[in-house]
């Protein structure tokens, strides 16, 4: 089933568009992908006429030319009818949105739109859900644009089996810095599910990180995933909902009692090869680093370089429970490193690991030690605690940090505090491809996801 | 699936479980090592293959009620002679549904747990822990889909937290890495085989010395609705 014009088409009819109530989700819409988006967009409603000067057609039969994708927000009844009139007339895909079908006890015309579907090898998204945001010919959320924020584009594609929580990842991800090629919100997954959109987005040119929110697989699903994810070329990071053990029949056997749902998912998935994120802000952190970074050396052996003896105490014990390493720096070098620093600093940096360059230290420190921490084999990547605060310390320091991770092949991760008022030091790093957390513990998931990558 | 195999599970089907001594034909169908073992229907058998096992032995409990055979007082460790399998055989004779005694070889090494389960997402899937009965309190233990490679194998055994223990630790000699790591294989493909006509089994403990490993005990539960 190819699914490329669900994401791309060229024109769109949008089912429901109403003539009477404005914030009828199938009127945000289409006014939405009308009004901003490059698509030709239809409206349909039986009882015809028009809206604010544009026409509504009675059928896509009226529509003039050719549409390739139905996005459909009208009764749940009478949207079987609808879809096989789509299928008529020749559409390449079809966004569901309307709720009402197997959550609410209609499991028969559920099925009969996933039949429709697959009879007609026409790829169908939903029921019940957002759809399709795919910037900048396709956004199916009927969220007023006014009420979100300009999503930054990118490479993470998102696919989620809640349109909420993925709206909120999206707005996480832009805040972060980190941009969104596609989401997509599966609702009922009726005929598509996240295997399937995964499959396509592992072969999507636009996609360079996969984010999933999970609830559960359909039965035998998730062995498929798994198999799917032992072959990606891209990186998969996954968050789950539901991992409190149910009320297993548990008793006659220590297997079933041990292996719950969610153990069993979360020993597969990570052993296949996709990173697990335990909360929002790991999987925000995850899909950042893995989206901004390519270094293949891998991010075990960590130096962590800071202005701040607590700073680098904080990430030093994260690092520690993420499973990355904090070689030791041999006193050759330690002796070597100080040489290079400030003679203001000289004296009183500690160059253990973390690296502290005290609140007097200047971008100049910061790149010295940068260059020469990276230039040492036992140093996979470095975690940069930035404090912008510092006098000595400009904006220019991003950029610079920027082109020795280049020439030295290897990662640097940055934390940033106070995002607002930090601004153009952040975009230092991240216009150059350095990720930036806005947390101590961020920046560590970061390292920690790009040290998962090179070594699963 | 192979003969014997499903001419067990088939006359199992009403019980939910097949009993251990049934369990061991099925895993040494599949090629699976178990123990030293005989199945005794009455006292006078029970001594005789006493001798062929070999004292000291472990004497367990048959029969399709007893579930948790020493929640009952269904097992009994290190029996060393005829008087002892005397006693414990009298014992368990006055148990529910006795249809037996299975008389054990003692065997000794790091007790493992090897488990699969027929799991609704991701099909059959095997379980590599650390064993005996504090499985559910440690939870040591690493889930592949079944079969599994080699490769699969050695990654589920060091992901285990006590990993150390299998290499040797504190003087202890290091397990038996290559037939350790046949018995997984060969268990996934086992399980995978099975597929959804069993819900889970347990081997536990699998004993893993610097020789060898030997499933110690079987359980086979069967999904409800079969039959």
């Amino acid at each position: 089933m190819d699914l490329s014009r669900l994401f791309q088409p060229k024109s769109i009819a949008v089912y429901g568009v109403s003539l009477t109530n404005p914030f009828h989700p199938a009127n945000v819409i289409y006014h939405k992908n009308h009004l901003r988006y490059r698509t030709a967009t239809y409206a349909i409603n039986p009882r015809g006429g028009d809206l604010y000067g544009e026409p509504v057609y009675r059928s896509i039969d009226d529509v003039p030319g050719p549409v390739d994708v139905a996005v459909i927000g009208i009764r749940a009844e009478r949207v079987p009818d609808a879809l096989r009139e789509c299928v008529a007339a020749g559409i390449k895909g079809a966004i569901v949105i309307s709720g009402g079908f197997a959550e609410t006890g209609r499991q028969d015309l559920q099925d009969e739109v996933a039949h429709i579907s697959r009879a007609n090898d026409v790829p169908l998204i939903g029921p019940n859900c957002l759809g399709v945001f795919s910037p900048p010919v396709l956004d199916t959320f009927f969220l007023p644009p006014e009420r979100l924020i300009e999503i930054r584009p990118g490479g993470i594609s998102l696919v989620s089996q809640s349109g909420g929580i993925l709206v909120d990842l999206m707005i996480k991800l832009t805040q972060e810095g980190a941009g969104i090629a596609r989401g997509v919100s599966i609702g009922n997954r009726a005929a598509l599910d996240e295997v399937d959109l995964v499959r396509f987005f592992l072969d999507d040119p636009a996609t360079t990180v996969i984010g999933l929110y999970l609830e559960g697989f359909r039965p035998g699903r998730g062995r498929e995933f798994a198999d799917l994810l032992e072959r990606a070329a891209k990186p998969v990071v996954f968050m789950k909902a539901g991992r409190s053990p149910g009320g297993s029949r548990a008793v006659a056997s220590h297997t079933a009692s041990v292996a719950g749902d969610y153990r069993v998912l979360h020993d597969i998935l990570g052993h296949a090869g996709a990173l697990e994120a335990r909360d929002e802000a790991e999987f925000v952190a995850f899909c950042e680093a893995l989206s901004s970074t390519r270094s293949s050396v891998g991010f075990r052996n960590v130096c962590i370089v800071t202005a701040s003896g607590g700073h680098g105490a904080v990430a030093s014990d994260e690092c520690q429970e993420a499973g990355l390493v904090l070689p030791t720096i041999p006193a050759e070098d330690g002796d070597r490193l100080r040489d290079e620093l400030s003679p203001s600093i000289r004296d009183i940096a500690s160059v253990g690991n973390p690296v502290d360059l005290t609140g007097s230290a200047t971008d100049r420190d910061i790149l010295a030690s940068l260059r020469f921490l990276l230039g040492r084999q036992y140093v996979d990547g470095i975690i940069l605690l930035l404090l912008p605060y510092l006098p000595a310390i400009t904006p220019d320091v991003g950029a610079r940090a920027a082109q020795i991770a280049r020439e030295t092949g290897k990662t640097i991760v940055a934390y940033v505090p106070h995002i607002d008022k930090y601004g153009i030091f952040i975009e230092g790093f991240q216009a150059n491809g350095i990720p930036v957390s806005h947390t101590v513990q961020g920046a560590v998931h970061m390292a920690k996801a790009i040290a998962r990558r090179a070594h699963p | 699936m192979k003969p014997q195999t499903a001419a067990i599970l088939e006359s199992c089907a009403s019980a939910g479980w097949v009993v251990e001594p049934l369990a061991r034909r099925i895993l040494a169908e599949y090629g699976l090592p178990v123990t030293q073992w005989a199945w005794a229907r009455d006292l006078e058998d029970a001594l005789e293959a006493a001798a062929g096992v070999g004292y000291p032995l472990v004497v367990k409990v048959v029969s399709p009620r007893v579930i948790h055979k020493s929640d009952v007082g269904g097992v009994v460790v290190g029996v060393e002679d005829e008087q002892g399998l005397r006693e414990a055989y009298r014992r368990m004779a006055r148990l529910p549904g006795f249809e037996g005694v299975l008389l054990d070889e003692m065997a000794d090494g790091l007790e493992l747990i090897v488990g699969a389960k027929n799991d609704p997402q991701f099909g059959p899937v095997v379980l590599t822990g650390i064993g005996g009965t504090a499985v559910e309190i440690y939870q040591d233990v690493a889930i592949r889909m079944a079969p599994m490679s080699p490769d699969d194998a050695e990654s589920a055994l060091e992901s285990l937290r006590a990993r150390k223990l299998l290499e040797g630790f504190r003087g202890a000699p290091p397990v038996h890495r290559e037939s350790l790591v046949d018995l997984l294989v060969r268990f996934s493909e086992m399980a995978h085989d099975l597929g959804p006509a069993v819900e889970s089994i347990d081997l536990n403990p699998v004993f893993c010395g610097p020789e060898r490993c030997v499933i110690a005990d079987a359980r086979i539960m069967l999904p409800r609705n079969q039959g």
